[in-house]
């Protein structure tokens, strides 16, 4: 049993699975890019599927939609991680035994090695070796005394090499457990905001259009900040490719708060506020139509609200403004009255016939083509329904029906038969936010710098070994004169090491001849 | 921001005569091999006439040692890198304009980006070349970089324009140059690897592989290269992250762009670990570095042009 688990752990750790779970991780991650993926596009990913039947259908189950979440892909990596610690520790342990170890001794046979070289001089074996010290700085040197006579240097450089090495692994590691932490603690909220100085408070999961919260974050202790938009410009192109987006907003957090201090800031996009230990982001803008309602009795009512653009180009949007007659209290007369004004807005109007297109998505000259709708939105329902859209079935079922149709500038308005005016009076603007908290990125990005780091120095720096023996001459009418051997080998990436050898042991000789 | 179109003419025809140029040069090293294989015995003489040393060897990766005169192949072998010289200044050129004319760095759209590489292969080239005696790859190196610049030239062509706001960043500046040149850096030894795998298959490739330098050597140069320009694209892919968090809220989103780069890291890392690991030094080794240059390839052109992602170079764009 111990015999298995042992085995079973030198084969996890062992470079060979090392490489073979690198091959496996970038494999299974290859999916992600060629598969719609949930995280990214759920619709899409919903399309596929129905696309491709069965086959869909089995991706489907295998996670093949949620790859950096599925077993699979979460097996490899953890496999992967393991096999990294059971490979840094004794390495770590070998490094620290390295660092106080001396240079290997020097090998009997130097014309063994890679590198080698051998000549006479006229000094003494003494002389060899302090000029050979001051030529090896920065070296790591131990001495040797081999008997008669003879002595030896044996050098070794590089070990930075190593250092780099584990740095660069002990940083992955980092990394790896970072990122892990972020995802329990992040979280990620999308809200659209009019831009008419309207308010976001981050004060809870309600106050999002959609919330993603991370594995261990419920919702209920959000840093708080408020961000008040005051405005949005966008410039274009002739062409109508995007210039620049600008949101003009103020924001509060901290002490702020309690002041009720408004700081102002430029929210662009690549220029994220960042409050509170959170991102605000902006994410995209729209239109937002405003409606007034006059009923025959004189009650007014007043609404805008944000359409989705359906031509991401021309910013040509739908969407549906849904509104209760003021002062019908019993539900069965409310469900008879209640209104909506729904269909397409551009923003410059372009009219094929009497169809209504957009030519420009700024906000040059704008008109909506709308129906009216009367009757039950289905609003109490209990079935959530889009913003953005009226409960088609209603409509379907006779609940709902059209009272009128037309297309409108701003300032015109349209009678229905009960004398019921619905004005379109003018075009405001929204943005979309983003808000982003992942208390641990900073960590991941110090980790991807040390990463960097380590990985420079250790493919930078090579391990060298290099060897010099210095023998008195044997022959008589040799008296005083020195054999000198040097050795040298490449520990790691032989290339460049020959001219370089070649260089420090004509280096040691010359001098010494002169 | 306005074009200057007139500048951006220049640009595009500064452009097209580089690509003409690597192709000339292309052509040379190829007539340099080629001589070198069929006039051989002709040349021998030449060479035993001017008193040239023993003739083995000459047709190894080794220059053809210096003399007074040099064979008519070996003048074919130097006016290829000469071209090649001329052909980076005039694309370096065709890059300034482009930028002078679109008023902003020269990589703000695939075209760019895929010239942008391309000069940061041939740069990688030259310095190599300087380095190691490895002038008979050359025909090899330039013809995929000729034929990137071709498609980049006709198929993705872009006119000069500003570029949309989620590009207007200095990391554009950084991200994009980072891993536009490292892509380029990685295609050298993409190459090198190939050759030799054809090298150690002579059997299979009885034309060819003699006329390759050395394995050694191919296997040298690509681990060289690699190494430097693993560390850069390394970089490259954290700036891009940084950028990603600036631009997009979140440092890493899993975009295709973003997993097939993080596929290509995967795979160069398993090409060092590979020359770490007894047993898969040499073919292995090689196959992982071409498939980590090929990983490179797909994310270019696959993920750009079929799958778009957030990356907004995307769509021709
Ligand atoms: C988590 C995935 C891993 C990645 C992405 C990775 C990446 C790398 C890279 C890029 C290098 C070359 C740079 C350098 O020398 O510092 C390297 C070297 C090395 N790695 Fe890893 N590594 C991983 C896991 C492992 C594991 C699990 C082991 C242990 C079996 C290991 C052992 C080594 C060794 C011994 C070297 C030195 C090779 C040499 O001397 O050239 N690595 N690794």
């Amino acid at each position: 049993m111990i015999a298995f688990l042992r085995n079973t752990w030198r084969g996890l750790t062992s470079m060979r699975t090392a490489l073979v779970l690198l091959f496996l991780l970038a494999l299974a991650a290859m999916p992600g890019a060629l598969l719609p993926q949930r995280s990214l596009n759920a619709a899409k990913v919903a399309e596929y599927i129905a696309a491709h039947g069965w086959w869909g259908r089995l991706l489907d189950r295998l996670q093949f939609y949620d790859v950096y979440s599925s077993v699979w892909f979460s097996a490899v990596y953890v496999l992967l991680f393991v096999s990294l610690v059971g490979c840094l520790v004794p390495r770590t342990f070998e490094y620290v035994k390295s660092l106080r170890a001396k240079p290997v001794i020097t090998p009997r046979n130097l014309s063994r090695l890679p590198h080698h070289t051998r000549s006479t001089v006229e000094h003494g074996v003494d002389e060899v070796l302090t000029e050979a010290r001051t030529r090896l700085r920065g070296w790591r040197i131990a001495e040797h005394d081999e008997g008669g006579g003879a002595r030896s240097i044996s050098a070794e450089r590089g070990y930075l090499r190593e250092t780099g090495n584990l740095v660069f692994h002990f940083a992955m590691l980092g990394l790896v457990v970072a990122l892990a932490l972020g995802k329990m603690y992040n979280y990620e909220g999308q809200v659209i905001v009019l831009a008419n100085g309207k308010e976001f408070c981050n004060s809870g999961t309600l106050s999002y259009d959609s919330f993603r919260p991370g594995l261990r974050v419920d919702g209920t202790d959000l840093t708080p900040f408020c961000v008040k938009v005051n405005g949005f410009s966008a410039r274009y192109l002739p062409n109508g490719q995007a210039e620049s987006f600008v949101a003009d907003v103020e924001y509060q957090s901290g002490p702020d708060l309690e002041s009720g201090t408004w700081r102002p800031y430029r929210l662009a996009v690549n220029d994220p506020l960042r409050t509170a230990g959170d991102r605000v982001y902006l994410l995209g803008h729209g239109y937002a139509p405003t409606f007034t309602v006059t009923f025959p009795d004189g009650q007014r009512r007043t609404s805008t609200i944000q359409w989705q653009p359906v031509d991401q180009v021309t910013l040509l949007s739908a969407g549906a403004n849904k509104l209760d007659r003021p002062g019908v209290t019993d539900p069965a007369e409310s469900r008879q009255t209640q209104l909506a004004i729904t269909g397409l807005l551009a923003p410059t109007a372009v009219f094929r016939g009497t169809l209504l297109d957009s030519g420009f998505p700024d906000l040059l000259n704008p008109a909506v083509a709308v129906d009216v709708l009367r009757g039950d939105l289905g609003l109490n329902s209990g079935r959530s329904q889009s913003i953005f859209e009226v409960d088609r079935s209603m409509v379907d079922r006779g609940r709902l029906s059209r009272v009128a149709r037309a297309n409108l500038k701003p300032g015109q308005e349209i009678r229905l038969d009960d004398g019921t005016t619905v004005r379109f009076d003018r075009v405001e603007q929204w943005v979309s936010l983003q808000v982003s908290h992942d208390p641990t990125q900073v960590w991941v990005l110090a980790f991807a710098l040390l990463l960097i780091a380590g990985l420079g120095t250790s493919l930078v720096v090579k391990r060298r070994r290099l060897w010099v023996r210095a023998t008195p001459a044997a022959s008589a009418d040799d008296q005083g004169r020195t054999v000198v051997e040097v050795g040298g080998l490449a520990r790691t990436d032989r290339a460049g090491y020959g001219e370089q050898f070649d260089r420090l042991a004509a280096e040691l000789v010359r001098r010494k001849e002169s | 921001m306005p074009v200057n179109e007139a500048l951006s003419t220049y640009s595009d025809w500064t452009y097209g005569a580089a690509v003409a140029i690597y192709v000339l040069a292309m052509v040379f090293h190829f007539v340099e091999q080629a001589m070198q294989r069929t006039t051989a015995p002709a040349e021998a003489e030449v060479l035993v006439g001017a008193g040239g040393p023993e003739l083995d060897g000459r047709h190894r990766d080794v220059a053809v040692p210096p003399r007074s005169r040099p064979g008519r192949a070996e003048r074919f072998g130097r006016m290829a890198v000469s071209a090649t010289v001329l052909g980076a200044l005039v694309h370096l050129a065709s890059l300034v304009l482009r930028g002078l004319a679109a008023e902003r760095v020269p990589w703000g759209n695939m075209y760019e980006f895929g010239s942008v590489l391309c000069l940061g292969a041939v740069a990688t080239w030259l310095v190599l070349l300087r380095r190691f005696p490895v002038r008979h790859l050359g025909g090899f190196v330039l013809a995929p970089i000729a034929l990137l610049m071709f498609l980049g030239g006709t198929v993705l062509y872009t006119a000069a324009a500003p570029v949309q706001p989620a590009l207007q960043s200095y990391w554009l500046v950084i991200h994009v140059f980072t891993v536009a040149t490292s892509s380029g850096a990685l295609l050298v030894p993409g190459v090198a690897s190939l050759l030799y795998l054809i090298k150690v298959n002579p059997d299979r490739f009885a034309r060819l592989a003699p006329r390759l330098p050395g394995a050694e050597t191919l296997d040298r140069v690509a681990y060289r290269i690699t190494i430097m320009a693993f560390p850069a694209y390394t970089l490259a892919i954290i700036f891009g992250a940084i950028w990603a968090e600036a631009a997009w809220g979140r440092f890493w989103g899993w975009d295709p762009k973003e997993t097939c780069a993080f596929v290509a890291w995967v795979v160069y890392a398993a090409y060092l670990h590979s020359r770490a690991t007894a047993g898969w030094r040499g073919s292995r080794a090689a196959a992982i570095n071409t498939l980590g240059f090929a990983v490179m390839v797909f994310n270019l052109f696959f993920i750009n042009l079929v799958i778009s992602g957030l990356h907004s170079y995307a769509g021709l764009g």
